[in-house]
C-alpha cells in the first residue's frame, strides 16, 4: 500500500513541473516511431532493387505530377496485395522496389476506382483519351470525374530539369546526361515521329508516341497518359527472385 | 505634460520585432510573386504579402490605440483572462465547420451522381476531397482545439495567456494557413499525402505558428498560480508537441525552387508510406483524440458539476494512450510491401490501444455518477456524453479493423470511411458542439438562446450519423465481399464496375446522412447567432391575463 501510494505521488513531480512533463511526453512518443521507421532504411527487403526499375522519364515524371495534382490517389490505389483475388484481378503483387523512386508514394487508401499499379498497357491510348474526356463514354456506370482540361492545357515543362535535379539530390539516379536532355526528351517522347533511340537508351522500355491524339501540342494529357501507360511495366518478373529478400 | 514625461510610451520589443518581421515578409512575398513559376503560386504570394501588410498595420495601429501601461495580469486578485483570441477561434470553428460539412455533402453527391463534378477542375472530386478533410479536421477541429485549449489553460492555471500579440498570432496565423491550404487544393497545389496535403511554404508557415502556439501554451502553464497542472492540460500539451514532431517528420521536403509551389518529399516508396501513416494515424491519435480528450476532461466535469471519476485512471489513460498510439500506424499498410514484422507490430499495438481508449471512455462517462439525471434536462451534456459513447464505439471498431484478417476485407473499402466518420462526426463533432454550446454563453456572458434547439440539433445530427455509418458499413463489407467473390468454376464473380454500381444506393443514403448532420449544425449556427445578438428585449406586451 505504501509503495503504491508513493508511486502515485511520484507522478506529482510531473504534474508540478511543465518542462519535465514535456520531456516525458517527448520520450514516450518517440519510442514507437523510431522502432518502426528507422529499420526500414537499412533492411534488405525494403531497400531491394528489382530488375528493370529505372527513374521516370521527364514526360512520365510530369505526368505523375499531374496525377498528384489532381488527387487521383484518393480513389485509386497503387498497391496490389498478395491476396488471390487481387493478384488475379490486377497482376503480380506490388514490390517495395517498384515505388523506390516515388516521391511521394501513391499507394492510396481507397479503391473507389480500381487499382492502377499495373494499368500500363491494359488499355489503348484511344481508350484513355476517351476515358479522361468523359469516363462514361467507355464505362457507362463509371462515377469518375471527367478531365477535359488536361487536353486543352499545354504541359509546362520549362522547369523539368530542375525537378530532376531535386530528385537526384534525394537519391533518384538521374544522370547529368538525363538532366541535360530533359526538355528534349519530353518533346521526343510525346511525338510519334521523332527518333527515340537516345531516349530509349537513357530510359529502357520508354514508350514514345503521340499519347493525346494531338500531334501539334504537348498537353497535360500527353504526360498523364504516358505515365499511366508505363505503370507497373518496368520490372521483369522472369528475372525477379521473390525468395531473395523475403519480407 | 508632466504626466506624459513621467510615463513615456514605448513600443515593446515584441511589437517592434513583429512589425519589422511582417514588413520583411510582405516585401519578400512581393518579390516571390513577381518571379513565381505559376499564377497560382503568385496568387498565394500576394495573399502572404497582403496578410503581412495587414498584420504590420494592425500591430502599429494597436500600439497607438492602447494605453501606456502594460495590461495587468491580475485585477483585484483575480486573473485578467485574455478571451479575445478564444472568441475568434470559437467563431472561426463554427464558420469552417459549416463550410467543411457542406463540402463533404457536395463530394458525397459527386460520388452518387458524377454530374456534380460539373467538369470543372477546381471542384472535381480529387481536389474537393482534401478540402473537405482539411476543413473539418484542421479548420473546424483545429479552431475548436485552439479555442478550448486557450480557455482551459487560463482557467485551470488561473493565469492570463502569455504575450499580448502571440495568442493573436497563433489564432490568425493558423486561420491564414487554412486559407492558403484550402485555396491551394482548389488550384491544384497539393503534395497528395493524405491529411498532409499543403505544400512546403504552407507547411513552413504552419511550423512557425505551431511553435508559437507551444510557447504560449507552455508559458501560460509556467505562469500558473495553481500548484498542479490539470489533467486536461497534459492532453493538450501532448497534442501540441506530438503534432509538431509528426508535421516536421512527414513534411520533410525539398522545393523545386523558392519560386515554385512544387516540392518533393524527402522519403520515397515504402519509407514514405511508413512515415506517412506514422503521421496519418497519429493525426487521428493526437489531433482528433488527445486534443479532444482535453476537452472531455474539462468540459464534462464542468458541465456535470462533478469531479473527474478517477484521478489514477486519468494518469494511466494518459501515458498508456500516448505511448501506444504512436505504434499503430502500420495497420494502414497491411499486406502491402511494408515488412510483415512492422505490420504485426502495428496490429498488436492497435489492439492494445483498445484498453486505454476504453479507460478514458469510462473516466468520462463515470464522471456523471450522481448526475445522470442531468441527461434528461441538459441536451448539451447529453451531446457530450453521446460523443464519449461514440468514442468508445469507434475505438473498439478500430482495433477490430486493425486485425490483419479483418483488414484484408475492410482495407480499400467504404468501411474505412464509415469508421472514420463514426469517430469524426460522433466523437469529435459532438464533443466540439458541446464545448461550443458551453463556451459561447460563458465568453459572451449571456444565456444560451434555446436549449430546445440544442435538443433538435442533437437528434437530427444523431440520426444523420447513424444513417451515415450504417450505410458505409454495409457498403464497405459488400464491396470487400464482391471483390473476392468466386464462381463455382473458380473465376472472379464480379467485374470491378459491378462493385461500383452496387455502391450507388449506399452513396445516396450516405449523402442523406451527411445532409442531416449539416442541418443540425445550421440549427446550432442560428442558436449561437441569437445568443450573441439577442433580439432587442421587447417589453413584455400587456399580457392578456387569463380569466380567473
Amino acid at each position: 500500500m505504501s509503495t503504491a501510494t508513493s508511486l502515485w505521488q511520484k507522478h506529482w513531480i510531473l504534474e508540478r513541473n511543465s518542462i519535465l512533463l514535456l520531456l516525458g511526453i517527448l520520450i514516450v512518443i518517440a519510442i514507437g516511431g523510431l522502432v518502426e521507421v528507422v529499420p526500414l532504411f537499412y533492411l534488405r527487403s525494403t531497400i531491394e532493387t528489382a530488375p528493370g526499375m529505372r527513374p521516370y522519364t521527364p514526360l512520365e515524371l510530369a505526368g505523375r505530377n499531374i496525377y498528384v495534382r489532381e488527387g487521383c490517389y484518393l480513389c485509386h490505389s497503387q498497391m496490389i496485395r498478395p491476396l488471390r483475388d487481387e493478384v488475379e484481378r490486377y497482376g503480380h503483387y506490388s514490390l517495395a522496389a517498384e515505388s523506390e523512386y516515388d516521391h511521394p508514394f501513391q499507394w492510396g487508401s481507397e479503391r473507389t476506382g480500381p487499382d492502377l499499379a499495373r494499368v500500363g498497357g491494359k488499355y489503348s491510348d484511344d481508350w484513355h483519351r476517351d476515358h479522361l474526356h468523359n469516363p462514361r463514354s467507355v464505362v457507362p456506370d463509371s462515377i469518375m470525374p471527367a478531365y477535359p482540361w488536361l487536353f486543352s492545357t499545354d504541359l509546362d515543362f520549362s522547369h523539368i530539369a530542375q525537378h530532376m535535379r531535386v530528385q537526384a539530390l534525394l537519391g533518384v539516379p538521374y544522370s547529368d546526361d538525363m538532366i541535360a536532355n530533359a526538355a528534349a526528351d519530353v518533346r521526343t517522347q510525346a511525338s510519334a515521329d521523332a527518333d527515340a533511340a537516345a531516349l530509349a537508351k537513357r530510359y529502357p522500355k520508354a514508350q514514345a508516341r503521340d499519347f493525346d491524339g494531338n500531334p501539334d501540342r504537348v498537353t497535360e494529357a500527353d504526360a498523364l497518359i504516358a505515365y499511366l501507360q508505363m505503370l507497373g511495366t518496368l520490372v521483369d518478373f522472369k528475372l525477379y527472385n521473390d525468395k531473395a529478400n523475403i519480407r | 505634460m508632466a504626466q506624459a514625461q513621467a510615463q513615456p510610451k514605448y513600443m515593446t520589443f515584441g511589437e517592434g520585432g513583429m512589425t519589422a518581421a511582417f514588413v520583411v515578409l510582405a516585401f519578400v512575398s512581393i518579390v516571390i510573386a513577381a518571379k513565381a513559376y505559376t499564377p497560382e503560386y503568385a496568387f498565394h504570394a500576394y495573399l502572404f504579402a497582403a496578410g503581412s501588410a495587414a498584420a504590420a498595420f494592425a500591430i502599429v495601429n494597436r500600439y497607438f490605440e492602447r494605453g501606456d501601461a502594460a495590461i495587468p495580469l491580475m485585477i483585484e486578485g483575480k486573473p485578467n483572462y485574455n478571451m479575445g483570441p478564444v472568441k475568434f477561434a470559437t467563431l472561426a470553428a463554427v464558420v469552417w465547420g459549416i463550410a467543411g460539412f457542406a463540402v463533404g455533402l457536395w463530394i458525397a453527391l459527386e460520388l452518387a451522381f458524377p454530374a456534380f463534378n460539373l467538369d470543372l477542375s477546381f471542384i472535381s472530386f480529387g481536389r474537393l476531397r482534401p478540402l473537405h478533410t482539411s476543413a473539418v479536421i484542421f479548420a473546424f477541429g483545429g479552431n475548436v482545439l485552439i479555442a478550448t485549449s486557450f480557455y482551459v489553460v487560463q482557467r485551470t492555471c488561473r493565469a492570463r495567456l502569455v504575450g499580448e500579440l502571440a495568442p493573436w498570432f497563433v489564432v490568425l496565423g493558423y486561420n491564414f494557413f487554412i486559407v492558403i491550404a484550402g485555396t491551394g487544393y482548389l488550384l491544384g497545389i497539393t503534395q497528395s499525402k493524405e491529411y498532409a496535403e499543403p505544400e512546403w511554404y504552407a507547411d513552413l508557415w504552419l511550423t512557425i505558428v505551431w511553435v508559437v502556439y507551444l510557447l504560449v501554451y507552455l508559458g501560460t502553464i509556467m505562469r500558473r498560480t495553481e500548484p498542479h497542472i490539470y489533467v486536461a492540460n497534459w492532453f493538450y500539451l501532448a497534442f501540441i508537441l506530438t503534432i509538431a514532431v509528426l508535421h516536421l517528420g512527414n513534411n520533410a521536403a525539398v522545393p523545386v525552387s523558392v519560386f515554385s509551389p512544387k516540392s518533393y518529399i524527402v522519403w520515397s516508396g515504402v519509407q514514405d508510406a511508413m512515415v506517412q501513416w506514422w503521421y496519418g494515424h497519429n493525426a487521428v491519435g493526437f489531433f482528433l483524440t488527445a486534443g479532444f480528450l482535453g476537452i472531455m476532461y474539462y468540459f464534462i466535469p464542468k458541465r456535470a458539476e462533478r469531479p473527474i471519476y478517477s484521478y489514477r485512471l486519468s494518469i494511466i489513460h494518459f501515458w498508456a494512450l500516448i505511448f501506444l498510439y504512436i505504434w499503430a500506424g502500420p495497420h494502414h499498410l497491411h499486406y502491402t510491401a511494408l515488412p510483415d514484422w512492422t505490420q504485426t507490430l502495428g496490429m498488436t499495438f492497435s489492439v492494445m490501444l483498445w484498453m486505454p481508449s476504453w479507460g478514458g471512455m469510462i473516466n468520462g462517462l463515470m464522471t456523471l455518477s450522481g448526475a445522470w439525471d442531468k441527461l434528461r434536462t441538459d441536451p448539451v451534456l447529453r451531446m457530450m456524453v453521446l460523443s464519449v459513447a461514440f468514442y468508445g464505439m469507434s475505438t473498439f471498431e478500430g482495433p477490430v479493423m486493425s486485425v490483419k484478417a479483418v483488414n484484408s476485407l475492410s482495407h480499400y473499402t467504404n468501411w474505412t470511411i464509415g469508421h472514420v466518420h463514426s469517430g469524426a462526426l460522433g466523437w469529435v463533432g459532438f464533443i466540439s458542439f458541446g464545448a461550443i454550446y458551453c463556451l459561447v454563453p460563458w465568453l459572451w456572458n449571456r444565456p444560451l438562446y434555446s436549449l430546445r434547439l440544442v435538443g433538435w440539433h442533437f437528434w437530427i445530427a444523431t440520426i444523420g450519423i447513424v444513417v451515415y455509418i450504417t450505410s458505409m458499413w454495409v457498403a464497405g463489407i459488400l464491396q470487400g465481399l464482391m471483390w473476392r467473390a468466386y464462381t463455382n468454376l473458380g473465376f472472379l464473380e464480379y467485374s470491378f464496375i459491378e462493385t461500383v454500381q452496387a455502391m450507388h444506393p449506399f452513396y445516396v443514403i450516405r449523402a442523406i446522412g451527411g445532409a442531416l448532420f449539416l442541418a443540425g449544425a445550421l440549427i446550432m449556427v442560428f442558436n449561437l447567432w441569437r445568443t450573441i445578438y439577442p433580439r432587442e428585449q421587447l417589453a413584455p406586451a400587456v399580457s392578456l391575463a387569463p380569466a380567473e
